[in-house]
């Protein structure tokens, strides 16, 4: 049965040794010997790093097609090194139905990038006001296990703590968008000196550190399962580490934009660096880092959120929030961590894969490049230096906030479940990957 | 100078220089011929995507002084309120030629938006962005200043010294931010006076001294004491309980106006809430400057228009 050889990695960046993967899985590991018809791959100087899964991704289909799909962005996360992806509840309509997120887990299966789990929208519409059905979206075909209304805040504490206690049931967790609105109306950047400058009305720390500290209370309370999106200040990072001192069930992530870039950026109102949370201080972003490499930040989530130009070629306060991340979320993180020597690869593989899978309750992750295990991998070359541009994105949409910056690494493979989706740095195009996806291989 | 978007990255020579281009400007409104052929052949776009008729007019004026074209476009009614974005509407003005686009917006940034964007090429004056800048209201503002501090001799002159009280509401104004950089950078001593409440992120590291109470800072013996419109809206957001409590700790009374220094002027940019920030008497006296502020606005624009769009050497080909 022909497979793939890849020869000489570096695994997650420790000893080399060769990879064979066949029928989807990993089948040997150490040394081996090419089978007649194998694919070859030198990955000589390569890093072989399990494949990233992202647990915090807006795919826009159904509903925003016209700045991404599912197929154009499982492309960009094949090109970012990812093998899964959590998809956002707020699409149109929104993921709150079961029908809805079979409807997209269906669609990531049919096209093979990347394996798509669907996040389901804690209350209907995302309005908070009523609880979705959630042990539906659970136990539907979707296999949902992570709940969130992001992009909105489950602003209400009665709401919240319903939640956490009825997700318990099926292991789910809520991911919070944390953001008390009252404090938030009409904000449109980062709460500082800055700010009051260009008169751009101010999103304060507080506002979500306090909903954080609310909700660490409530899980601890309700003995339940709580994560928390995009945590973006110093702040937070305090109060989560006081509520995992307590042992409290709370994990919490980060972004790569908020582990590189600061609100110096707003100062000439290109709306490209728009983003919810906003981007905060130099201090903040040091704390940030800081709490990635000390294990008080759980994991890396792209919050990969495309918009379409006209979304974004506007005044400030009429742009839309978010930048994409899928395809330059490991060279971030290689740029902010790695070659700063605050993580290695290994800590990489935690924070881009194993811990978003395990919090994702996405099996498959928990023994990465040993044999037996599903084949999601990545080959990083991280000697590799590029300069950024809209041109090494691979989804529909362009607002990518790093162009002109050098970031360093890239992605060279990428196998999901057996399959390349990117070979020589080049994606593998959709019907190959659709056709040996649907073989099972 | 290419553009004026703001009054933070005016240097004192450009400044002063534009407060006595201002001069001459002034002192051709008392010939006969009010009409300089300055910008002849020139056109100049209002656009306003916020209304402002006192704005737009003052412009408009300016411009025809100079014997520029004016075309004005009010955003309401047209295109944009059908969902053309700023960049389309910018760039089907300078394919009609415009020279420079005057432009006022809602939206803080929005004229830095079309000067640094790369969508076209044409001068940008900022005539109110949010509650960013509003350069030329600060420009007349300390042309006013400069005219009762120096009279006749005003020319070449900065404003050292010179103490300035601004109050009120000081996070969603424009008139003050662009007030503040330009004062300080003429040399100016500038207090700020606002609840906390109606105080910006980081206002203290302005180059200004804050205060809580108007009491504490006409206590100063200023020169100038420019009253900010307060927007009565701004109660429900809680920024201040009631009109009355406003008016009773940071107006310009009867009896705070009594007790000011002799030579002390009012300034105001205009509309005046009257009996809420500003008494009547304070208003009307003849040491207010709120009509000495409208004529010289003319001036003002006109020499910023003068200065940005004469050096564009024949126009577009």
């Amino acid at each position: 049965m022909s497979g793939i050889l890849i020869r000489g990695a570096s695994l997650v960046g420790g000893d080399r040794a060769d990879i064979r993967i066949a029928d989807g899985s990993i089948v040997a590991v150490g040394s081996a010997s090419a089978e007649s018809g194998d694919h070859v791959i030198d990955a000589d100087g390569l890093v072989a790093l399990p494949g990233l899964v992202d647990l915090h991704t807006h795919l826009r289909e159904p509903g925003g097609e016209a700045s991404e799909t599912v197929l154009t962005g499982t492309r960009a996360a094949a090109a970012g090194g990812f093998t899964a992806v959590f998809a956002m509840a707020n699409t149109t309509p929104v993921a709150d139905t079961a029908g809805v997120v079979e409807q997209v887990e269906a669609l990531g299966r049919q096209h093979g990038y990347a394996t798509v789990r669907p996040i389901g929208a804690v209350t209907v519409g995302l309005a908070g006001q009523q609880l979705a059905e959630l042990g539906a979206m659970a136990s539907s075909r979707a296999q949902v296990r992570v709940f969130s209304d992001d992009g909105h805040c489950v602003a209400d504490p009665l709401m919240m703590r319903r939640a956490l206690e009825y997700v318990a049931a099926f292991d789910g967790v809520v991911a919070q968008h944390a953001q008390e609105p009252r404090l938030t109306e009409g904000a449109q950047m980062n709460e500082g000196p800055l700010s009051g400058e260009l008169g751009l009305t101010g999103w304060p720390a507080a506002a979500e550190e306090s909903i954080i500290a609310r909700d660490v209370l409530l899980a601890e309370h309700t003995h339940s399962r709580l994560h928390v999106c995009h945590v973006s200040t110093a702040g937070s990072v305090d109060v989560v580490r006081w509520a995992k001192a307590r042992g409290i069930q709370v994990t919490a992530e980060v972004t790569p934009h908020h582990l590189l870039l600061t609100d110096e950026t707003a100062r000439d109102y290109d709306a490209r660096f728009k983003v919810n949370p906003p981007l905060r201080r130099a201090e903040d972003v040091a704390a940030l880092r800081a709490a990635v490499a000390d294990g008080t930040i759980d994991i890396v989530a792209t919050d990969h959120a495309p918009h379409p130009d006209e979304s974004k070629e506007c005044a400030w306060s009429e742009a839309a929030f978010g930048m994409v991340g899928l395809e330059s979320a490991l060279s971030v993180v290689q740029h902010a961590l790695v070659d700063t020597g605050m993580l290695d690869w290994a800590s990489v593989a935690r924070v881009l894969s194993t811990t978003p899978a395990h919090i994702g309750r996405l099996a498959g992750y928990d023994r990465p490049l040993s044999v037996g295990a599903p084949a999601h991998l990545t080959l990083v070359d991280p000697a590799a230096s590029r300069t950024w541009s809209p041109g090494e994105l691979r989804g529909r949409s362009r607002n990518t906030p790093y162009t002109g910056l050098t970031l360093p690494g890239r992605v060279v493979a990428t196998v999901h479940g057996g399959v390349p989706t990117v070979l020589d740095g080049a994606l593998v195009d959709a019907e190959t990957v659709a056709a040996a996806a649907g073989t099972g291989r | 100078m290419r553009h004026l978007l703001s009054t933070k990255d005016l240097a004192r020579d450009d400044a002063v220089r534009i407060l006595d281009v201002a001069e001459e400007m002034a002192a051709t409104a008392d010939r006969e011929v009010k009409k300089l052929p300055a910008l002849r052949g020139k056109t100049i776009v209002n656009l306003f995507f916020e209304d402002s008729t006192r704005t737009r007019l003052s412009f408009e004026s300016a411009a025809k002084r100079l014997s520029a074209d004016v075309i004005t476009f009010s955003a309401k009614g047209s295109s944009v309120s059908k969902g053309e974005s700023l960049k389309d509407t910018a760039q089907t003005l300078v394919a009609m030629g415009a020279d420079a686009i005057v432009v006022r917006h809602h939206a803080s940034g929005a004229a830095h938006r079309l000067a640094h964007a790369g969508w076209i090429d044409a001068a940008i004056i900022n005539a109110g962005d949010g509650t960013h800048e509003h350069p030329t209201q600060a420009l007349l503002d300390a042309f006013t200043l400069r005219r009762r501090l120096h009279g006749e001799d005003a020319r070449g002159r900065a404003l050292d010294g010179a103490r300035v009280v601004i109050v009120g509401d000081i996070l969603h104004s424009r008139v003050a931010r662009s007030n503040v950089w330009l004062l300080a950078t003429l040399g100016a001593e500038v207090h700020l006076v606002a609840p906390r409440t109606l105080q910006p992120a980081g206002i203290e590291a302005w180059p200004a001294t804050v205060h809580e109470l108007l009491d504490d800072a006409l206590a100063t013996g200023p020169d100038a004491v420019m009253m900010l419109r307060i927007q009565r809206e701004r109660m429900h957001d809680a920024f201040f309980p009631t009109e009355r409590e406003y008016a009773r700790i940071w107006g310009l009374t009867a009896e705070r106006f009594a007790a000011l220094p002799a030579d002390t002027i009012v300034m105001h940019p205009g509309p005046m809430n009257r009996g809420l920030e500003i008494a009547s008497v304070a208003a009307d006296s003849t040491r207010s400057t709120v009509l000495d502020q409208v004529t010289n606005g003319v001036s003002i624009r006109m020499a910023v228009l003068y200065l940005l769009v004469s050096g564009t050497d024949g126009g577009r080909a």
